[in-house]
């Protein structure tokens, strides 16, 4: 019985090699409709980390101490994974937590449920565990619904992810990667910004120094034609071309560049230099739009399989969530134009914030500080 | 009565290996020990877990976080434990994107970059920082030794030789030695690291640290008596530097001295490098050939959880496992070739030439055979001898 014994000690210690690795998070994500089902394992070591469960401090973590911190255990990690299904955030709860063990050592096993308040083809991950502590750490989601599975890794460069859609076929993918176009048009406050302060002054004309009510809607809804067509074919192509990685250019630049043509286009209306020409404006700042675009495309991750159609479905969101917006701010312009509302409050006042707003992007992009944090430390 | 024995033991152990892994569950007692955390028994770790949470409060102290990032690399270097390059990168975060920061924290991020295999990365931000303040002699060094990882001899021969006279002589010597004996140079490269290592003191990690260079050069000379005494003399110095171990135990498999590298590299199973030599090493043991078996299963899943999470640092490792454990030529070298394109040390240079010759790739092992022959690489006997294999 003694040589059991001892082979017992040997196995013991021989069981599983433990790896030395770095830090790793398994989630696993189901979705049925509008109900999800999740397990999410978590190793220990690393919840220690953030949210120290060696309450005595004697450098061993024992089920008692993970006991008795399990709904901090998972208010922590449920915190840090947003799920939205068509722009909704999905509420998500804990149900279950248990241990198991991976290669590394030993992990929490977070069971969860939740559900959607909206159907969509596709699901949006927000995943930011450990953020800030270990630009390292990686989550690797394995995402089932129906019969179909998919990996996707996140970092801390990729915290963004879309899931679901790419198992219904080309018609939901398109739909998709079209929502999500709309999406950034409508979230993107840049490029609205840069829209409407091209379009405010459509519905006025400008005679000796001063604007005046615009004559004729068929005027002004050429005007407007000509700025959206314009923005609509530029950033088309300089979208195309850093999709599919022709063209690249540092994304602060970009950024700091399209601050910089919002602060231009408001001013402009204040101080007009091109006043029947804004088209070429919205043309020349649109190619500079494309490249934005790109990068919120980037984000989501491309389908190599299907490029093109992704790309074509992206853009024409991006050009039907804006042509949503035209149709809504042209007859209401159009109504209020002679008003002195319309041309002292929306026109002039309007470009003066937009100006104000666009200028603290500018300089928080070029010079890569929060400005409204900082200001706000001060205060 | 001895087969039943057998039989109960079995049957026990069965039922301790289905608890021991597997399924998520509920352990039965709060005393239950889940994890031993490493700062268990290691007061430095203890100490640098303190500064953390130091940090934490606040993240922008440089001084502190500059403490915490070296000490924090540290760990990972003599553990092989990656978590720590993680804490490391969190406590320069602030100063990790901007391109103006201050000199001690760009030399970290540069040395950290290097780790994660970033090295365009950190030549950028070391060149950035000499440009600024060309006598910082640890910022040469360490481009030295990265343009060296790179295959940049002769660029990393010239900041070498621009320690003369800034630093000891020991270290204008260790740091000439790998780039000089790669290019042409090895046996003068050797004689000069032997001499400066014959002044006594200093400091001992620089002493180990050219005593592991010294060997690595007898080895490629193939003076397997002198190799194996600076190996020898190296460990006496610092048993525990993995990637001093992991030298020594190539060192012993190319002499046919398995039998020598399982004792060396026993408690090591956690750092994939040194398991993997392990492994080879047992290969070649037949009593050794259930341990094999168990841990050429762990590589498998390291390297495949290596995969999933994106990494790419360990495939000059992971084409050695495939083209000498798994025997999957056309895999090795898919991965020797991209590791190639990466870093270009002395055994990635042998990892792509091996498993070019195996996948009967002939255009590879030009690739490889031109660069022994630009680099005028005399010395590197175990590779040529390999062509000649072919």
């Amino acid at each position: 019985m003694i040589r059991c014994v001892t082979w017992f000690a040997a196995m013991l210690f021989a069981l599983p090699a433990l790896a030395h690795k770095a830090s790793d998070a398994y989630l696993t994500l189901e979705r049925d409709r509008l109900s999800l089902h999740g397990q999410w394992d978590i190793a220990l070591r690393d919840l220690d980390n953030a949210i120290q469960l060696d309450t005595n401090g004697d450098g061993d973590i024992t089920w008692g101490e993970v006991r008795s911190r399990r709904s901090d255990i998972a208010a922590y990690a449920l915190s840090r994974l947003q799920v939205s299904s068509a722009g909704e955030r999905c509420a998500l709860s804990p149900t279950e937590q248990l241990i198991d063990t991976h290669t590394d050592g030993t992990y929490a096993v977070i069971r969860f449920a939740g559900t959607c308040p909206q159907g969509g083809p596709t699901l949006a991950l927000d995943y930011r565990l450990f953020e800030g502590l270990d630009p390292q750490h990686r989550g690797l989601l394995n995402f089932v619904e129906g019969a179909v599975s998919r990996s996707v890794v996140f970092s801390a460069d990729a915290p963004h992810r879309i899931v679901g859609g790419d198992s219904g076929g080309w018609w939901s993918q398109f739909t998709t990667y079209a929502n999500e176009g709309i999406w950034h048009i409508w979230t993107g406050f840049d490029h609205i910004l840069f829209l409407l302060s091209l379009l405010l002054p459509a519905v006025l004309v400008r005679s000796r120094g001063i604007w005046l009510a615009g004559p004729s809607f068929r005027d002004s809804f050429i005007d407007v034609a000509k700025v959206v067509t314009a923005f609509t074919v530029a950033h088309s192509i300089t979208l195309t071309l850093a999709a599919l990685s022709i063209v690249a250019l540092p994304s602060r630049w970009v950024e700091s560049g399209i601050a910089l043509s919002v602060v231009l286009a408001a001013l402009n209306n204040l101080f007009p230099v091109v006043a029947n020409g804004r088209w070429m404006a919205a043309f020349g700042f649109g190619l500079l739009h494309g490249f934005g675009f790109a990068g919120a495309l980037q984000d989501l991750g491309l389908p190599t399989g299907s490029l093109a159609l992704s790309l074509a479905a992206f853009n024409l969101g991006v050009e039907s969530g804006q042509l949503a917006i035209v149709l809504v701010f042209l007859p209401l312009a159009f109504a209020l134009r002679s008003t002195w509302t319309y041309r002292r409050l929306v026109f002039a006042g309007g470009s003066v914030a937009i100006a104000a707003i666009a200028s603290v992007w500018l300089v928080e992009r070029a010079f890569d500080v929060p400005l409204l944090d900082a200001l706000a430390a001060v205060r | 009565m001895r087969n039943w024995r057998i039989l109960l033991c079995v049957a026990a152990l069965a039922t301790l290996a289905n608890s021991a892994t597997g399924a998520p569950h509920v352990p039965e007692d709060d005393a239950v020990v889940l994890e031993r955390l490493p700062e268990k028994g290691d007061p430095a770790l203890a100490q640098l877990k303190r500064m953390r949470a130091e940090l934490t409060r606040n993240p922008r102290n440089l001084e502190r976080a500059l403490a915490v990032a070296r000490n924090a690399l540290d760990a990972a270097r003599t553990l092989g434990d990656p978590r720590f390059l993680g804490q490391a990168q969190a406590a320069l975060a602030p100063w990790w994107l901007p391109e103006d920061v201050p000199a001690p924290a760009l030399l970290l991020r540069a040395t950290l970059k290097q780790s994660q295999h970033d090295f365009g990365g950190s030549i950028n931000d070391l060149d950035r920082l000499l440009a600024a303040q060309p006598s910082f002699a640890q910022a040469r060094l360490t481009r030295a030794t990265v343009l060296g990882v790179v295959g940049r001899y002769a660029d990393a021969r010239r900041d070498c030789a621009a320690l003369a006279g800034r630093s000891a002589a020991i270290v204008v010597a260790a740091c000439d030695a790998t780039p000089a004996s790669l290019s042409g140079n090895s046996l003068d490269a050797y004689e000069t690291l032997l001499r400066a290592l014959e002044h006594p003191g200093g400091d001992a990690d620089v002493r180990e640290w050219a005593l592991t260079l010294l060997a690595e050069i007898a080895a490629r000379r193939s003076d397997a008596t002198a190799a194996d005494r600076h190996f020898r003399a190296a460990l006496a110095l610092d048993p525990r530097d993995a990637y001093l171990k992991g030298a020594y135990a190539d060192f012993l498999l190319d002499q046919n001295r398995a039998r020598d590298v399982v004792p060396l590299l026993r408690s090591d199973e956690r750092n994939d490098g040194l398991l993997l030599r392990l492994a080879l090493a047992e290969q070649r043991l037949p009593d050794e050939s259930v341990s094999f078996a168990r841990h050429k299963e762990d590589l498998a899943a390291r390297f495949d959880a290596a995969r999933r999470r994106g990494d790419s640092v360990h495939r000059r490792e992971e084409a050695r496992f495939r083209l000498a454990i798994e025997h999957d030529d056309r895999g090795a070298l898919a991965l020797a070739r991209a590791n190639w394109s990466v870093q270009r040390e002395p055994a990635d240079l042998r990892i792509l030439l091996e498993a070019a010759q195996s996948a009967g790739d002939a255009e590879t092992v030009k690739v490889a055979t031109d660069w022994i022959a630009a680099n005028r690489m005399e010395d590197v006997t175990r590779l040529v001898r390999a062509e000649r294999t072919q």
